[in-house]
Parts: C-alpha cells; structure tokens; sequence
C-alpha cells in the first residue's frame, strides 16, 4: 500500500504542508458526512422520492428506508494474529466467524459475516467516520476497510406478511427454521441482488445498492400492494 | 432447481446464486516461453468434455463470491462432491463406477 497522504492528486508538493488524517496504517481516510447543517439541508436518500408516508389501516407490511446509516466493508484474513481481536476492540462486537451470521447491540452497530475474509458492518450514519478510524487504528498487515455509506441503503421489511412478500421475491428460504434471527446472506431477489438479513422476530433488513433502490422499492411495493402497505417515513 | 454445497458457506444454497466458470484443474505452464505453440494452444483453447465425471470450476457469485471445484456427472447432472480451491478431488472418472454403462438406452 502506498503511503500517498493527500486526496489530490495535483496536489503532490502539499504532502507535507497539509497532512491528512493519517492513521497507523498509512492510509488516508475522510469524513465522507457533511456536517449536520448541510447534511439536513441537502441530503436525499435513495428512496426518499418512493418511500413517502402512507398507511392503508390494517396493513400486513411494514416498509421503512433506514436511510443514511454508515456502511463499511471489511476485509481481512480472520486467521492473522490480532485481526479478530481488533475489530472486537473497534467496533464493540465480536467478529462473526461462523458463515451466514450476524452480531447486533443495542446501540445499532452490526456487523454480519459475507465471505471467509469479507464483512458487512452497518452502524448509526454519524458513527461512520470514528468506526472506520478506529478501525485504522486498531488493524494492521493485510486488511481493508472502505466507507460505502454513500451507495447502499437499508430497507426495513415487517408485518405480518412479510415473509410472504419475500417468498415472492426470492428463491432463499425464509421459512424461520431456516432463517433464525441473526442470520444474514447476500439473495437473488426479484432478477437484481441485495444482503437479506433477519434482525428480529418480526424485522428483515434489506441491504441494497443506491442504483437498485428505486427498482426494488417499488417491486415492493408492487409485492405488498395485496396486503396493505404502512410506509413510515 | 438444485441446491448446491458451497464448501466456503458451508450450506447448501440455490442454483441461481451460482455460476460455472469452466473446466477445473488447468494448470499455467510455468515456463511459457518454453512452450510450443500446440502446448499453449492446448493450454488456452482446449478442454475436456467427458461423458461423466467431470471436475468444474464454479463461483458463489450471490454468496461468498469465492471460487470452488465442483465434481459433477455430465450425464445424470449429479454433483458427487464439491471442494475448495486448492483442493484435490476424492472422486474422479476412476474411482467412481460409471453409471452411463447402466443408463446406456435410457434418455440421458
């Protein structure tokens, strides 16, 4: 990895005068969040425009955009001295190793197993920026994590039928026995693919991409149509 | 549709989650400027395309995205083993009976 300091290319003979914030690990991280100001004043969430508030009365489907949480992704090899106990210590959650789980607290920080050396780690939007460095700091050798807060958002599935709107959607099984609490996998869902996740007895969240979210959003809706809709904005 | 063993996720998953990416096994000719070009060639254009048993690269790529072997039976579509990269398979056209010798007459 290369010890490059400064954002701007252009900008090489500015190394030493403006250094970035720079963490152990030689890598230059930024806050990618305006500041709150600006962040309530300008910020419109993948599906702001769709998701509006709505109650039908009597409605088998809960749907609600967690819109602007942090996500980060982290990479790593789970067997390298100090990696496990690392995250532990960044995050406040232990790193799941078992394939397919997920480890929440009540602060709503989680991070959920995608691969043998791949994590997903959603947490509170204005959290993202300390987490990532804490994770710099305490992470070293071969690991990467990258802020991509900007091109995901969440969305959250419950109510009554809300399995049976994932069964039209899916080809995963989402019958409880097969998908306790606390599991999570990446799903084919409706031709296009986001993270399924089963975070309570009645919540699935929807990990998908900013450029699928208009799409999927209304596939869902279209789906929860016959069972009455409730939107929270 | 099938359920497929993905070694890395440790649990069988769907069909649709999967891709076939070839011929598994093939091996870089590790001096290839040593080559000659009916060595390279093979080694780029030609595969095998056995009638049984037959070992496939295939890839999670709704899942763990990681690479693994699949052993599978071209005839009866049967997957007899699946097994990470690196790893050797346990059966091959040798140690497994060929069961195309019975299906032989029957729409294969």
């Amino acid at each position: 990895m290369s010890d490059a300091t400064t954002l701007d290319p252009q900008a090489g003979a500015a190394v030493d005068a403006q250094p970035q914030d720079m963490t152990s690990s030689q890598t230059s991280v930024i806050d990618q969040r305006p500041t709150p100001e600006v962040h309530a004043q300008c910020a419109r969430s993948p599906l702001a425009h769709l998701f509006t508030a709505r109650d039908d009365g009597d409605a088998g489907i809960v749907l609600q955009e967690k819109a602007f949480l942090g996500h980060l992704t982290l990479r790593g090899d789970p067997a390298q001295p100090g990696f496990a106990e690392g995250v532990e210590a960044a995050l406040g959650l232990a790193l799941p190793l078992t394939p397919a789980t997920l480890h929440q607290n009540e602060g709503g920080r989680s991070i959920q197993w995608l691969s043998p050396d791949e994590w997903l780690i959603l947490v509170p939007g204005e959290e993202a920026f300390t987490v990532e460095k804490a994770l710099h700091e305490a992470l070293a050798g071969r690991y990467q994590v990258v802020n991509v807060s900007g091109g995901q958002t969440v969305i959250s599935l419950s109510g009554d039928q809300a399995r049976q709107v994932l069964m039209k959607s899916t080809p995963t099984d989402v019958h409880p026995r097969a998908f306790p609490v606390g599991r999570g996998v990446p799903a084919v869902f409706a031709k296009a693919t986001l993270v399924l996740r089963r975070v309570s007895e009645s919540e699935f969240e929807l990990v998908v991409r900013r450029s699928f979210a208009d799409y999927l959003g209304r596939w869902l809706l279209d789906a929860s149509e016959e069972f009455g809709v409730c939107i929270k904005g | 549709m099938m359920h497929i063993f993905c070694p890395y996720c440790g649990e069988l998953r769907e069909e649709e989650e999967f891709h076939v990416k070839g011929q598994a096994h093939i091996e870089r000719p590790k001096d290839p400027e040593a080559c000659s070009d009916a060595e390279w060639g093979d080694y780029l254009f030609f595969r095998n395309n056995p009638r049984g048993v037959h070992h496939e690269l295939w890839i999670h790529a709704v899942g763990c995205r990681k690479y693994f072997n699949i052993t599978r039976h071209t005839v009866t579509y049967e997957i007899l083993e699946t097994y990470r990269m690196g790893e050797q398979p346990t059966i091959t056209g040798e140690t497994k009976a060929d069961p195309t010798t019975q299906a032989k007459g029957v729409s294969a």
